[in-house]
C-alpha cells in the first residue's frame, strides 16, 4: 500500500505575535472567519486537493487543536488507511528533543512518513488564509522533474524586504534566493509551501540532521540549491493572507464583511470544512440590528452590530454595540456595552455598561512589538466587569475585578494579565 | 439502557400538501437548522438508548441521506447503533408496510433478536425533549401492560389527534381517534410515544399477525382499553407534531422565542442534528432584520421581520419578507414582497414578485 502524495502540517508554532489570542493555545488553532479555525483552511485544501493522508505536528498547547482535530470526521479524515494524525513531539533512547525547526520537526517523523512510502511530500503551515489546489502544484512539480517546488506568490514591490524572496528563470527554475533583502531582485515570495520528492527530502533531512534549528526555508532548501539540485517555483495568484500578526488578523476577518469579499467562504465548488456543533440559526430579535457584519449559528442579537464577525453563539444584549469588531464563539456582551475595533476571544464575558475601544492611541506598556495598532485584544475565557472603560490597544487576559480598573479606567496601552479565567 | 428504541418515520402526510410530496414527515427541516427526526433521534441518544431503528418508507430518500451517518447523535457504534428498516420485498411477504403494526410485524425479528427488556416506540415527527428513563421508570412503577406518553392541549389545537380520557390513576379508559369530541377546554392526546415489555411486544404483534392486524392503535389498543392496563405518563413541556401545514408553520415560529430555543439547544441534554459546512449568516449592509431566525449560508441584503431562513437562504436588495419561512437554498430575488408564506427548497422568486398569503391558509411556495 502506498499514497503518491502525504502532506505534513507544522502546526507547532506559538504564533506569539497574537499577543493575548495564542495565550491559551497555538496559532493555528485561533478561531477566524466566525466559525473556523485557522487550521481549517490547510488541512480543506488538502482534502479538496485529493490529499488524504496528513500528519499534523503539534508542540505549543496542542489541547484545543487536538480537540478540534480529533479522529478527524468534519474533514473527512477519519480513514482505515491515511486520513490525519496527530504528531507530538515524543521520547527516544537517547537524544529526545523538542521540535526544534520546522525541517527538524518533519525529521523526527521520518518513521510516520515511511508507513505510507510516498513519492512526494507536501510540507503546510497552519498560519495562512487561502484556497489553493495542491493537486495543481503537484503536477508542476512533476512535470518540470523538479527535485523540490516552492509556491511563491507576487508581492507588492515596496514589501519584498519583508519576505523570503525566489529569483527565478524563464521557466520557474529557482536559480537564486535572499531572506528579507535590501534591495529585492525579485518581487516572488516564498509562501511556505512545498513540495519535496521523498527521497530528496529523505536524503536532506538525514544529511543534515544535525544542524542545530533545521529549517527548510534557511537550512533545507539552500543546501539543495548549493549542490545545484532541481528546485522550481509554482507561482500562486489568489487570495492568500498571513494571519500572523493582530493587525493582519483583524483586517482579513473584517474583509469577510465586504460586499462582495475577494475571500469568498460562499462558493460551494471550494468548501472550507470545520469541526462545528450543531446550533439554531442566528436570531435577530425585535429592535436588534446587523448590518455589513457576518454572524455565525446559534448567536442572538438583541443589540446592534457593524461591520463584525461574530462567531457561533455569541450572545449582544439588548443596547450593546458592536463597531468593527471580531467576536469568537460563546461572547457574551451586557445590556448597553460598546465594543469599537476589538478582538474578543471565546467564551469571554463583558459587563453590562462596558466601553472598550474609548480614547486614542497610545504605545504598548506591554509589548510594542506585539500590540502596536488601535485594536484591543481580550484572551479567551476573560471576564470583564460591568461599567468600566477600556482605551484602544489594551490587552486583557483572565478574569479581571473593577478594582483592577482604577477609577473604572484601563487608558490606551495599558494591559491587565490575570491568572484564571471564567470557570 | 434497559430499552431498544424504534422510531416510526414511514408516513407521509397529505396534510402537509406539497411539502411532503418529495419527502417524509420526519425528514421535514424544522427551525432552521434541524429536521424532525432529530427531536425523537436525541432524545433516544440523550436517554441512553444505545439501539435504535427507525422504520422508514414513504419518500425515504432525504431521511436516508439525513441518517446516512449515525455519528451525530453518537449512533456510530461497534454494538448497536442505528438501524434503518426499510420495507422488504420476500417470497413470503409482497406488500408495503400497511399500517404501524405491520411495519413492526415485519421486523418481528429485529426485534426478537435484541436483548433489552423494553421497546420504546416513538414516532419521526414529533417535537419535543424527553427523558425516556421517565416513562420507563413510570411504566414499572404502575405495573402497566404499556405506558404512553400523553400530552394536555387546549381544544382547539386538539382536533388532529387522538384525544384519551383518564381515571384516577392515570389509566387510559376511553379513546376517540383523530375524531372530534366533546369535553371542556383541554383535552389529553396521544404524542405517539410507547412504552412496552419487548416480550410483551413480541406476543401481541405475532397475535396481530394471525389476525392479519395492521394498525397499532386503532386496532391493537383501543379495543382492549378494558381488559389491558394502558398508563397514560404526562409531559408537562414542549410538544407538537408537523403533520399539517399550519402546525409546520406554528412550530417553526415557535423557535422564534428565545427561551424555547434555550430549552431544546442550550440546556442540557440538547438535540443534536447533522452539521454541514455552510459559512455563518452574512448580513450587508443594508440588511434590516427583525425577530428572525438566519441560518448558515444566508445572505440577507433586503427587510426580513418575523421569519425563520433555512440554510443558503438569499434576500435580494429592496425586498421585503414578512412573516414567512423560507427553507434550504431558496432564492428571493431583488424588489420581492412575500408575505405569510411558506417558500419549498431551492425555490427561486424572481425580481418584483409580490406574494401575500392568507396567514389563516398559508400558502407554499415551490
Amino acid at each position: 500500500m502506498k499514497k503518491q502524495m502525504i502532506a505534513m502540517l507544522l502546526a507547532g508554532g506559538q504564533g506569539s505575535r497574537l499577543g493575548a489570542l495564542t495565550q491559551g493555545m497555538a496559532k493555528p488553532a485561533v478561531a477566524f472567519g466566525g466559525k473556523y479555525r485557522i487550521i481549517d483552511f490547510p488541512l480543506s485544501n488538502c482534502v479538496n486537493s485529493g490529499v488524504d493522508t496528513v500528519g499534523v505536528l503539534t508542540q505549543y498547547r496542542p489541547l484545543q487543536l487536538n480537540s478540534h482535530i480529533g479522529i478527524g470526521i468534519p474533514w473527512d479524515l477519519d480513514k482505515q488507511f491515511g486520513g490525519v494524525t496527530i504528531l507530538p513531539p515524543y521520547e527516544k533512547t537517547g537524544d529526545s528533543e523538542w521540535y526544534t525547526g520546522t525541517a527538524n520537526a518533519i525529521y523526527q517523523n521520518l518513521e510516520f512518513m515511511e508507513q505510507y512510502n510516498p513519492d512526494y511530500v507536501l510540507i503546510l503551515s497552519g498560519d495562512h488564509i487561502y484556497k489553493m489546489d495542491y493537486e495543481d502544484m503537484l503536477s508542476r512539480h512533476v512535470s518540470a522533474g523538479a527535485e523540490a517546488t516552492i509556491a511563491v506568490m507576487p508581492v507588492p514591490w515596496d514589501e519584498a524586504s519583508r519576505y523570503g524572496i525566489m529569483i527565478t528563470d524563464a521557466e520557474g527554475r529557482i536559480t537564486d534566493f535572499e531572506e528579507k533583502p535590501k534591495n529585492p531582485r525579485s518581487n516572488l515570495a516564498s509562501m511556505g509551501i512545498y513540495i519535496f520528492n521523498f527521497k530528496t527530502l529523505k536524503n536532506e533531512l538525514q544529511e543534515l540532521s544535525n544542524v542545530p534549528n533545521c529549517d527548510f526555508g534557511m537550512h533545507v532548501i539552500p543546501h539543495i540549491h548549493r549542490r545545484g539540485g532541481k528546485l522550481y517555483s509554482y507561482q500562486f495568484n489568489s487570495y492568500w493572507k498571513d494571519v500572523g500578526t493582530l493587525g493582519t488578523y483583524w483586517e482579513a476577518n473584517m474583509e469577510l464583511t465586504d460586499l462582495v469579499p475577494e475571500f469568498n467562504l460562499y462558493e460551494e465548488f471550494w468548501q472550507i470544512y470545520t469541526s462545528a456543533e450543531a446550533y439554531p440559526p442566528a436570531y435577530i430579535a425585535e429592535g436588534g440590528k446587523a448590518e455589513s457584519s457576518i454572524v455565525g449559528d446559534g448567536s442572538s442579537i438583541e443589540g446592534s452590530v457593524k461591520h463584525s464577525v461574530l462567531g457561533a453563539n455569541v450572545k449582544i444584549a439588548p443596547g450593546a454595540k458592536i463597531r468593527d469588531s471580531v467576536i469568537m464563539n460563546g461572547v457574551v456582551i451586557g445590556e448597553g456595552a460598546v465594543i469599537r475595533k476589538a478582538i474578543i476571544a471565546e467564551n469571554t464575558v463583558i459587563g453590562a455598561g462596558t466601553h472598550i475601544g474609548e480614547g486614542f492611541f497610545a504605545a504598548s506598556r506591554l509589548d510594542p512589538r506585539v500590540y502596536n495598532n488601535d485594536i484591543t485584544v481580550v484572551g479567551a475565557n476573560s471576564v470583564i466587569p460591568e461599567n468600566v472603560s477600556i482605551g484602544k490597544n489594551v490587552a486583557i487576559m483572565g478574569k479581571t475585578v473593577p478594582e483592577d480598573y482604577p477609577n473604572g479606567v484601563l487608558e490606551s496601552g495599558d494591559y491587565i494579565i490575570k491568572k484564571g479565567g471564567r470557570a | 439502557m434497559k430499552a431498544v428504541g424504534i422510531i416510526l418515520a414511514g408516513g407521509g402526510s397529505s396534510r402537509l400538501e406539497s411539502l411532503t410530496a418529495k419527502r417524509a414527515v420526519a425528514a421535514m427541516p424544522l427551525a432552521g437548522t434541524y429536521r424532525s427526526i432529530d427531536f425523537s433521534l436525541s432524545n433516544m441518544s440523550n436517554s441512553g438508548v444505545g439501539t435504535v431503528a427507525v422504520v422508514t418508507q414513504y419518500s425515504s430518500r432525504s431521511l436516508n441521506i439525513h441518517l446516512s451517518s449515525s455519528k451525530w447523535w453518537d449512533f456510530g457504534r461497534k454494538q448497536g447503533g442505528l438501524y434503518l428498516l426499510n420495507p422488504t420485498i420476500t417470497p413470503e411477504n409482497t406488500h408495503w408496510y400497511r399500517g404501524t403494526a405491520d411495519a413492526l410485524i415485519q421486523n418481528l425479528d429485529f426485534i426478537k433478536e435484541r436483548h433489552e427488556p423494553y421497546v420504546i416506540i416513538a414516532s419521526g415527527d414529533g417535537v419535543y425533549k424527553l427523558d425516556y428513563n421517565e416513562v420507563l421508570e413510570r411504566h414499572a412503577a404502575t405495573g402497566a401492560e404499556m405506558t404512553i406518553v400523553c400530552k394536555r392541549m387546549p381544544k382547539a389545537e386538539s382536533e388532529r389527534f387522538g384525544v384519551l380520557q383518564l381515571d384516577g390513576d392515570g389509566r387510559i379508559v376511553s379513546w376517540a381517534e383523530k375524531d372530534e369530541h366533546s369535553s371542556p377546554n383541554e383535552q389529553i392526546i396521544n404524542c405517539g410515544i410507547y412504552v412496552i415489555r419487548r416480550r410483551h411486544l413480541i406476543q401481541l404483534l405475532e397475535e396481530a399477525a394471525r389476525e392479519d392486524k395492521c394498525h397499532l392503535v386503532t386496532e391493537m389498543i383501543i379495543p382492549h382499553l378494558a381488559e389491558r392496563k394502558i398508563m397514560a405518563y404526562m409531559l408537562e413541556t414542549y410538544w407538537t407534531n408537523i403533520a399539517s401545514v399550519k402546525a409546520y408553520f406554528d412550530c417553526n415560529k415557535d423557535f422564534l422565542d428565545p427561551k424555547l430555543r434555550s430549552f431544546f439547544f442550550s440546556e442540557h441534554p440538547v438535540i443534536h442534528t447533522k452539521v454541514d459546512d455552510n459559512p455563518p449568516a452574512k448580513f450587508n449592509g443594508s440588511a434590516r432584520v427583525s425577530n428572525s431566525l438566519v441560518a448558515g449560508g444566508g445572505i440577507v441584503n433586503g427587510t426580513v421581520a418575523d421569519s425563520v431562513l433555512f440554510k443558503k437562504v438569499y434576500v435580494g436588495d429592496r425586498s421585503n419578507v414578512k412573516n414567512c419561512i423560507l427553507m434550504d437554498d431558496v432564492y428571493v430575488g431583488d424588489d420581492v414582497v412575500l408575505e405569510n408564506c411558506i417558500v419549498d427548497k431551492k425555490t427561486r422568486i424572481a425580481n418584483g414578485t409580490r406574494m401575500v398569503g392568507d396567514p389563516d391558509h398559508i400558502p407554499i411556495l415551490s
